[in-house]
């Protein structure tokens, strides 16, 4: 009985809430609609469009565990994709050259935001934000305010070409991410202490963490999975949009925060942002096949985020 | 003197397990001031808590003038009559002066109830009646935040008394005050106690005691020990009260061989906390730091073991000079700091036992940077072991786990990365006897395997219980430095309270 209470208490109770509503989702729409929502054709499709904004979340995720939060991501998105996309015109530069840009242009700018947040103490929020209007603004001077087309066909296969002409490269991508971040932050010693300055800053400073290098890391991986993230947009619509990937920020906070990832820091498990990009793209999935409006969607979405993060509340109470 | 206005009788008290007050009484007559003593951790302010409302008796009872009575908020309390003027201030920084006079019984105007709205003005004049009848010289309108600490001390103790209290209860008040101000202090006690105001006054500092408190109760460790009068008692004896049992019974004193230095610091500073501090320690010596609370010594091995930037000084290790710019230097030159403050700076609470344990050994047992989870598991297993940390399972939150076990995992943390200079910062506080006693036993099997213990404590009789030597420590200096046969209570208390003239030091309990 005291096993079961500890089962059911707090971290797994919260993780396995999330799993349970999931399942319930997805029973739902196979009954309401058995013959569009449940073919594997479409449930790879919900793969495919949950991956972007799965990359994103892999990124928010070490962010929001390290106690912080990053806005920048959609912009980042936007400014990646419209340069790969103006490097990617046929007969000018190898593909190479626009996904190296798309990466190390994410990978900066997260750099800038880990600065000012680690060493200028301004706080998360004020940082990416002001970077999220840069950076959009950024987007458009490049661009000139238009949108980038004429890429070649290998830039277009990126994020369009197939595995074994089954399994879309996105879903490729995504799978691998995962598997990445989730080896960094379960068995490496950096991810050890993403926890930990995200649980208590001044413990880990007293533990001899460099707590401001761990800062900057996170950032720099949220900024370089955005821009690779980026990178697949600009690939997947064939061109670069200045104005692509607005509000992509608060997809991926959100995948994060349903998986289970107190905002607060220090705690989260990877799988639970993974279910939490994937209900995300089945409740878009299923409420489009089911003919609902995209404005009752949002208001679904929002609901569903609500709900998830009084479970976290709820679970935290639980524990203390 | 004949009724007694307040009675506190068979109060227990414990917080998360451990007892901190044990069938404790207090007995406290009108126009008196009755001043309670004991050693930091004794229970006074416990105490205090309970009869303001703040905490409630697991036990006991609280008489006022001989009618029971049940204080479960601050607000019931001063409506009993009953005002406290805190040790740490509270003021809300952003009202004036007059409006945190009268906070929470504010004078209103117009029609009662949600429509009624604040007489600032009228609030503002009464301040200023009160303040120009006791000759102080603050303007009722400038806000908190612009007066210095003593003058919001004074704002402290004017609102205590003008809320026509019949007990005040006063929490080491001259914390932060000058002589002169102290001087309008003990004027305002002497009118109190001409209208028949009982005042309990809690402090550590024994002239003032005895210069203005009648009366006299001692607790320790939690325990009702003795009242009497003021005039009946002195100096001597009332430490003798305060402390009152035999030093070797409690502390097992075990011999090591002491050796050559391994630690030598010189001119250290951490403006202006620490002020040019140098001293040596040597191999398998234990180093006691005494001191009232708030003389520096936290500040002063936090600056040692690189947490303030800001710290200048020379630290020598085994006679060669080492840079420690930061916590992770300290921690590569064989230092460990066992932290005061468990919750804030000791551990993570949000992590399990196992993570907390391995968070400072992480480059040591995984040099790659890849976690290895059977050698994490057996390493931790075996610190459990070795501490004795009791819990269901080392996945838990360290958050469930008791003081005293909690303590374990912070000291299992630090002893995980085989320190040779063990810095503890207090390392008994909160903790229950028998844990206590767990942790001096460790103390003694560290220096006999030749480590180096710097042990901070406010607790006179542990530090010269466990120390092979104590250094004192007063307002940031090093005042006095005793030799194990030259210990004595009032030998430290003396270099303790080496201040200088007007300046401010922080007691705290």
């Amino acid at each position: 009985m005291k096993k079961l209470n500890n089962v059911m208490n707090g971290q797994l109770m919260r993780e396995l809430g999330i799993v349970i509503v999931f399942a319930v989702i997805l029973a739902i729409l196979m009954i309401l609609s058995p013959n569009a929502f449940a073919r594997p054709a479409n449930l790879m499709n919900i793969f495919k469009q949950a991956s972007i904004n799965g990359i994103l979340a892999m990124g928010m995720m070490f962010v929001i565990i390290s106690g912080g939060i990053d806005l920048s991501v959609g912009s980042i998105v936007a400014l990646t994709g419209v340069v790969a996309a103006s490097f990617a015109h046929p007969g000018e530069y190898p593909l190479i050259v626009p996904v190296i840009l798309a990466v190390s242009i994410g990978l900066l700018i997260g750099w800038f935001n880990g600065l000012g947040i680690a060493y200028g103490k301004i706080p998360p929020f004020i940082v990416t934000l002001g970077m999220m209007t840069i950076i959009r603004g950024a987007a458009l001077i490049v661009s000139g305010g238009a949108p980038v087309f004429g890429v070649t066909d290998e830039f277009e296969a990126i994020a369009g070409a197939f595995l074994f002409d089954k399994i879309p490269l996105l879903v490729v991508y995504f799978i691998t991410i995962t598997i990445l971040s989730a080896y960094i932050l379960t068995k490496t010693v950096f991810g050890r202490r993403v926890y930990a300055i995200g649980g208590n800053e001044i413990s880990a400073a007293f533990s001899g963490i460099k707590v401001e290098k761990v800062r900057i890391m996170v950032y720099m991986i949220s900024g370089m999975l955005a821009g690779f993230a980026g990178l697949l947009l600009a690939s997947r619509t064939v061109s670069g949009i200045p104005t692509a990937g607005q509000s992509y920020e608060l997809d991926a906070i959100a995948a994060v925060i349903i998986g289970g990832v107190s905002m607060s820091g220090g705690s989260g498990k990877w799988y639970g942002t993974v279910i939490g990009a994937l209900l995300i793209a089945v409740i878009g999935n299923g409420l489009d096949i089911l003919n609902v409006s995209s404005h009752y969607q949002l208001v679904i979405k929002g609901a569903i985020i609500i709900v998830a993060v009084l479970l976290d509340v709820k679970g935290k109470e639980k524990t203390t | 003197m004949s009724v007694p206005i307040l009675e506190m009788k068979n109060i227990d008290k414990s917080f998360s397990g451990v007892k901190v007050l044990n069938d404790v009484q207090l007995t406290v007559y009108p126009g008196e001031v009755h001043a309670l003593m004991g050693e930091n951790g004794a229970g006074k302010s416990t105490l205090m808590n309970i009869l303001m409302g703040v905490h409630s008796a697991d036990k006991g009872e609280i008489l006022l003038n001989g009618t029971k009575i049940v204080n479960s908020s601050p607000k019931e309390a001063m409506e009993n009559s009953i005002s406290m003027i805190h040790q740490e201030l509270n003021p809300v920084l952003d009202m004036d002066v007059s409006e945190n006079i009268f906070l929470g019984r504010e004078i209103k105007k117009g029609t009662s109830g949600i429509f009624s709205h604040v007489n600032r003005k009228q609030m503002r004049k009464e301040t200023q009646e009160l303040f120009d009848s006791i000759g102080i010289d603050i303007s009722p309108s400038s806000l908190m935040r612009n007066l210095s600490v003593a003058q919001s001390q004074l704002v402290e103790i004017i609102k205590a008394i003008s809320i026509s209290a019949r007990i005040v209860i006063m929490d080491e008040p001259t914390s932060a005050i000058t002589d002169k101000e102290v001087e309008i202090l003990f004027e305002q006690i002497r009118r109190l106690k001409e209208k028949g105001v009982a005042v309990i006054y809690i402090s550590h500092k024994m002239e003032e005691i005895f210069s203005i408190a009648d009366s006299i109760t001692v607790l320790r460790d939690g325990q009702y020990i003795a009242t009497d009068k003021a005039s009946s008692l002195d100096r001597d004896k009332l430490i003798k009260l305060m402390v009152g049992r035999e030093l070797t019974e409690i502390f097992p004193k075990s011999e090591a061989a002491i050796g050559d230095v391994v630690m030598r610091v010189e001119k250290y500073s951490y403006e202006p906390k620490v002020k040019n501090v140098s001293f040596e320690l040597r191999k398998g010596e234990i180093l006691g730091i005494a001191g009232l609370v708030g003389a520096g010594r936290s500040e002063l091995v936090e600056a040692l073991f690189g947490v303030h930037k800001s710290a200048k000084g020379s630290l020598s290790i085994n006679g060669k000079e080492v840079q420690i710019n930061h916590t992770g230097d300290a921690i590569s030159n064989k230092i460990a700091l066992i932290t005061e403050d468990r919750k804030q700076t000791g551990l993570n609470l949000n992590a399990s036992i196992e993570d907390n344990i391995t968070i400072v050994s992480l480059d040591q047992l995984f040099p790659h940077g890849i976690i290895n989870n059977q050698k994490e598991s057996a390493v931790v297993d075996e610190s459990i072991i070795k501490f004795g940390v009791k819990a269901a399972s080392k996945k838990n939150r360290v958050n469930s786990l008791s003081g005293g076990n909690q303590q374990k995992v912070v000291i299992a943390k630090w002893l995980l990365t085989e320190p040779e200079i063990i810095i503890m910062d207090e390392p008994t506080r909160g903790i229950d006897v028998g844990a206590k006693r767990d942790i001096y036993l460790l103390i003694g099997d560290l220096v006999k395997s030749g480590k180096s213990v710097l042990m901070i404590s406010s607790e006179i009789q542990e530090i010269m219980g466990v120390a092979d030597r104590i250094l004192v420590m007063a307002e940031g200096r090093i005042t006095g430095s005793l030799e194990r046969k030259d210990f004595s209570q009032e030998k430290i208390m003396y270099y303790a309270s080496q201040f200088n003239r007007g300046n401010e030091n922080e007691e705290t309990e």
